[in-house]
């Protein structure tokens, strides 16, 4: 599969997109919208035919800098999940977004166009290259179509981002630098550096380096205070890709570059590592709870569920006097990785709804949506529950595989994520029973109910999350080779 | 002087010749367009001329000058940016003097200068070169003659740019006295002794003024407020680029920076220049302040490359890390006072809160201004991404690791100013139906954005061009 066509695909389509504004208003999104089922019956295609996607092309030879891409499992896993969320992000601003159209489809279709390269880069400065291309289109989307604050928020997000960026750029240049002093070579390809035997000291404050960037993105506390600004400001489908898709580059560049890349240094933080994973767990739940905003609360949500992703990924522990990755956690965070896609995506586009709807996001101005709008009401009960942990569903599955291996890891950190579980229940029910159920409030004016069209997408997400949490094994075969690869046995 | 000499400064002899025909042509033809088409065609020649003197290889014109790959390289990056400033300049300054023809002269002159001190391997072409550079700057800056704001900034440049020289002359006599020689490869002397030291630093700090370094910086802001704005962006590029350029030869041939004192010092200046710059950028309303502060940050970045001629980096890193810095430097500088220029046709359009709006009004320009303020930024596909990413490899290859710090803190905090230009002109407001006077300057500045792009895409061929003139450098 040629993936570097597949970006620039979206790219060129979001050119075009951004000009057709001028034939029709209408026309970028549905370029939009066909570009997304394009791209994603392509990956798709590839997907079921198997196999894995592989491609070099020299870029800057002086700096050994090539374009490497490639698509294994996971990549395959997250770039399909980066798709599918496309089509809910266009799908849920459908009528949202009456002003510069062509640049908003424009800015959507980079930003996943960014997405994907981040998810199947090898080649450390590529990577860094998209990391920061999805950046400058989402600060555009928070700038120009956000709600009230939207100047603070967009900036706030982009400083996090951008510094953390710099960080990241530093440890990279350094990694490369020290690779090149003990080989002679110098080469930015992930597989080279891959073998990089560097000083434990130095390799520690590298690694910090690297981690400090994708946890911010994840995000984790204490890095986490751009999201629930970022998420409450941005349009609707604004908050669809950075909850869905945004915050897994984060877990992504944990699971892909920190513990390969520096086993032993990680295997050394990981304590400190799966702490912030559990405090993020229990300190995002406690936030959503005392949250008022429907919005603030799922975006607080979403830092507990990414705590377990952290906890995950460093779980190491030990098997005769070595350390060693935890698979079963790693892939814990994996799924938990793309139902939280789902689930949270599905949360936000509801927030979304309801705020085109009753122009609020304020839970204490809504009360008995569900007799006005029963469809609503259904799907916000399935996706709260599903994001509250509930057996059969996807996320379930997740944490559940997160806290069995974490718990051979570090047995008070796991009791302390399996709190959240509990903290869990109480905000998504909160969040439901302050919305959707009680009296209903005469305030507020009737509303229009899922048509078709929210729908369809409401219900392909449902079916997802159904069936990772049934049959969650084909998920696991796909993601399993390459959380395989990290198994190294540390001394 | 031989044939090979002769033949090397064919870049040079043109420019003069041709500017010398200019006078000569303005005392007859007084028409604006025909004036930009002769002062181009000049330019044109010159820059086509490189490719001729190139065949002469590295020629030493006596002493006096060096006259190398390097220094083409350069001659083509300063012919360039006199380049687009004439064309921007057209329909700019012809609004605001009574008499334009010879500003043309005076930028042709000012390019001049800046190749001269791209040469220079001698004390006696370094002081030439800055000084035909100089006094035609003064004259540039002060040319609008129906406003007071660019005979005030003059007349500051003048004042102060006149200290600088001095004491760079100052610096030059001590180290003769302490040498013997005016010739760059032999001025460090071999003790090291308190006299050449002192006129070293001298001459140090005389170059960090007029690259607008802290402390030396404080004419900076005025300056470039009080110029007409497509001459302060000559004065950002062409000026600065010509001392940096000459600053790095002389570091890589006189070796000066092996001085302790005087690497420490350098150091110290870059740093506090990266943060300061940085930090009352954040503090500026009006865009030509805050690019003037911004300028004093990049100049603090570009030291790193100075720098690190005397680290484990090596010269040749170095100079290549110079060098496409300072393109990158070059065309987004000239694309942002460029989308100022287009602007202020009419009226000067400085303030930030003119730039409101601007997406929506003129996109292309918006964009053109967005793309270069992402570039000074350092954000990917922008050449400044690029150039940022050269200072980081030369800086850790270096080990300067204060000054990579450096870089890193100033550019988490220029991310903030950077982004507030893009933020303004994306603010909502009626869409008017502007469009411009003219063709030429819109036009100037969307090529200028492209490069700024494509250079961050695809930066191999600068690279190679780059690595292609220093095969020589430094000998």
């Amino acid at each position: 599969m040629n993936i570097l066509a597949l970006i620039l695909l979206m790219l060129g389509a979001g050119a075009v997109a951004g000009l057709s504004e001028r034939i029709h208003p209408a026309a970028p999104k549905w370029i939009s919208l066909a570009t997304f089922i394009v791209t994603l019956t392509w990956v798709g295609a590839f997907m079921v035919g198997g196999g894995y996607a592989n491609q070099y092309i020299p870029w800057i030879p002086r700096f050994g800098i090539s374009i490497v891409l490639s698509m294994d499992g996971l990549s395959q896993l997250l770039v399909a999940l980066t798709l599918f969320l496309g089509i809910v992000a266009v799908v849920s601003s459908w009528t949202e977004i009456k002003e510069r159209p062509g640049f908003f489809q424009f800015n959507i279709l980079w930003v996943m166009a960014g997405v994907v390269g981040v998810f199947t880069a090898l080649d450390l400065f590529l990577f860094f290259f998209f990391w920061e291309v999805m950046l400058i289109p989402m600060y555009f989307l928070i700038a120009i179509w956000g709600h009230e604050d939207k100047a603070y928020a967009s900036m706030k997000f982009f400083l996090f981002t951008q510094i953390s960026g710099l960080l990241m750029l530093f440890a990279i240049l350094a990694l490369v630098y020290l690779h090149y002093s003990a080989t002679g070579v110098i080469t930015f390809n992930y597989y080279d550096l891959l073998d990089a035997d560097l000083g434990g000291d130095i390799a520690f404050y590298v690694m910090l380096g690297f981690f400090v960037a994708f946890v911010v993105k994840l995000p984790g506390v204490p890095f986490h205070t751009w999201l629930p600004d970022a998420h409450t400001q941005a349009p609707t489908a604004g908050s669809v890709i950075l909850a869905g898709i945004l915050l897994k580059t984060g877990a992504y560049g944990l699971i892909r570059f920190v513990v390969p890349l520096f086993p032993e240094a990680s295997a050394d933080f990981a304590g400190w590592a799966m702490f912030l994973g559990a405090l993020s767990i229990l300190y995002g739940g406690f936030m959503a709870y005392s949250q008022s905003d429907f919005k603030r609360l799922v975006a607080y949500s979403s830092v507990a569920h990414m705590g377990f992703v952290l906890l995950g990924v460093f779980a190491f522990y030990e098997v005769a006097g070595s350390l060693v990755v935890n698979e079963l956690a790693v892939q814990g965070a994996v799924v938990t990785m793309v139902a939280h896609g789902f689930s949270t995506a599905a949360l936000f586009m509801m927030a979304g709804s309801l705020q085109e709807r009753l122009h609020t996001r304020e839970m204490s101005n809504m009360g008995g949506l569900w007799t006005r709008a029963p469809r609503m009401g259904a799907v916000t009960m399935f996706f709260v529950v599903a994001s509250v942990g509930m057996p059969g569903l996807g996320n379930f599955v997740g944490e559940f595989l997160v806290l069995v291996g974490a718990f051979k890891a570090n047995i008070p950190l796991t009791v302390a994520g399996a709190l959240g579980v509990v903290v869990a229940a109480v905000y998504g029910l909160y969040l439901m029973q302050r919305s959707f159920q009680g009296t209903p409030n005469a305030d507020v004016p009737s509303m229009r109910d899922f048509g078709l069209r929210e729908m369809s997408v409401m219900v392909l997400m449902m079916a997802g999350l159904v069936w990772i949490g049934i049959h969650p094994q084909e998920l696991l075969d796909l993601s399993a080779p390459v959380v395989q690869t990290l198994w190294v046995v540390l001394p | 002087m031989t044939g090979p000499a002769l033949t090397a400064l064919a870049p040079y002899i043109v420019l003069a010749g041709g500017t010398t025909l200019m006078l000569l042509a303005v005392s007859f033809v007084r028409r604006g367009p025909v004036t930009l088409g002769m002062t181009l065609a000049v330019l044109l020649g010159t820059l086509g001329s490189i490719g001729f003197a190139a065949n002469a290889g590295t020629q030493h014109v006596d002493s006096f000058l060096l006259v190398d790959g390097y220094a083409h390289f350069f001659t083509a990056l300063f012919v360039l940016a006199a380049a687009a400033t004439a064309v921007l300049t057209h329909g700019y300054v012809d609004r605001r003097a009574a008499q334009r023809e010879e500003f043309y002269i005076l930028l042709l002159t000012a390019t001049l200068g800046a190749m001269t001190m791209a040469a220079a391997a001698h004390f006696g072409a370094f002081l030439l070169g800055m000084e035909i550079l100089s006094i035609s700057l003064y004259a540039m800056i002060a040319y609008p003659d129906r406003e007071r704001a660019p005979l005030e900034a003059s007349i500051k440049y003048l004042v102060l740019s006149g200290v600088a020289s001095t004491t760079i002359l100052f610096g030059m006599a001590l180290v003769y006295g302490e040498t013997g020689t005016m010739v760059f490869a032999q001025a460090l002397g071999s003790d090291g002794s308190v006299l050449l030291r002192v006129g070293q630093g001298m001459i140090l700090a005389g170059l960090a003024f007029k690259l607008s370094l802290v402390p030396f910086h404080m004419w900076t802001p005025d300056v470039y407020q009080g110029a007409p704005a497509p001459v302060t962006g000559f004065v950002a590029t062409v000026s600065k680029g010509a001392v940096a350029a000459l600053l790095l030869r002389y570091v890589a041939t006189t070796e000066v920076l092996s001085l302790e004192s005087l690497f420490f010092g350098l150091s110290l200046i870059a740093v506090v220049s990266m943060v300061a710059g940085n930090v009352l950028a954040l503090l500026q309303d009006n865009l030509k302040r805050l690019l003037a502060y911004s300028s004093i940050a990049h100049m603090g970045y570009l030291l790193i490359a100075v720098l690190a001629v005397a680290s484990a980096a090596g010269t040749e890193m170095a100079a290549e890390t110079g060098m496409v810095y300072l393109v990158g430097y070059f065309v987004m500088t000239l694309a942002a006072f460029g989308v100022m220029t287009v602007l202020s046709a009419d009226d000067d359009v400085e303030d930030l809160a003119d730039y409101e709006g601007l997406f929506w009004r003129r996109p292309l320009l918006a964009a053109v201004l967005a793309g270069a303020a992402l570039s000074l930024a350092g954000i990917p596909l922008t050449v400044g991404f690029i150039a940022k990413f050269y200072l980081f490899a030369a800086g850790v290859q270096g080990s300067l690791w204060l000054l990579v710090w450096a870089l890193v803190i100033g550019s988490a905090i220029g991310v903030y100013y950077y982004l507030r230009i893009v933020f303004s002109m994306t603010k909502q407001m009626e869409a008017g139906d502007e469009t411009a006077p003219t063709w030429w300057g819109p036009a100037t500045v969307v090529v200028l954005g492209a490069a700024i792009v494509v250079m961050g895409v695809y930066p191999t061929p600068l690279i190679d061009a780059a690595r292609e003139a220093i095969r020589a450098f430094g000998g």
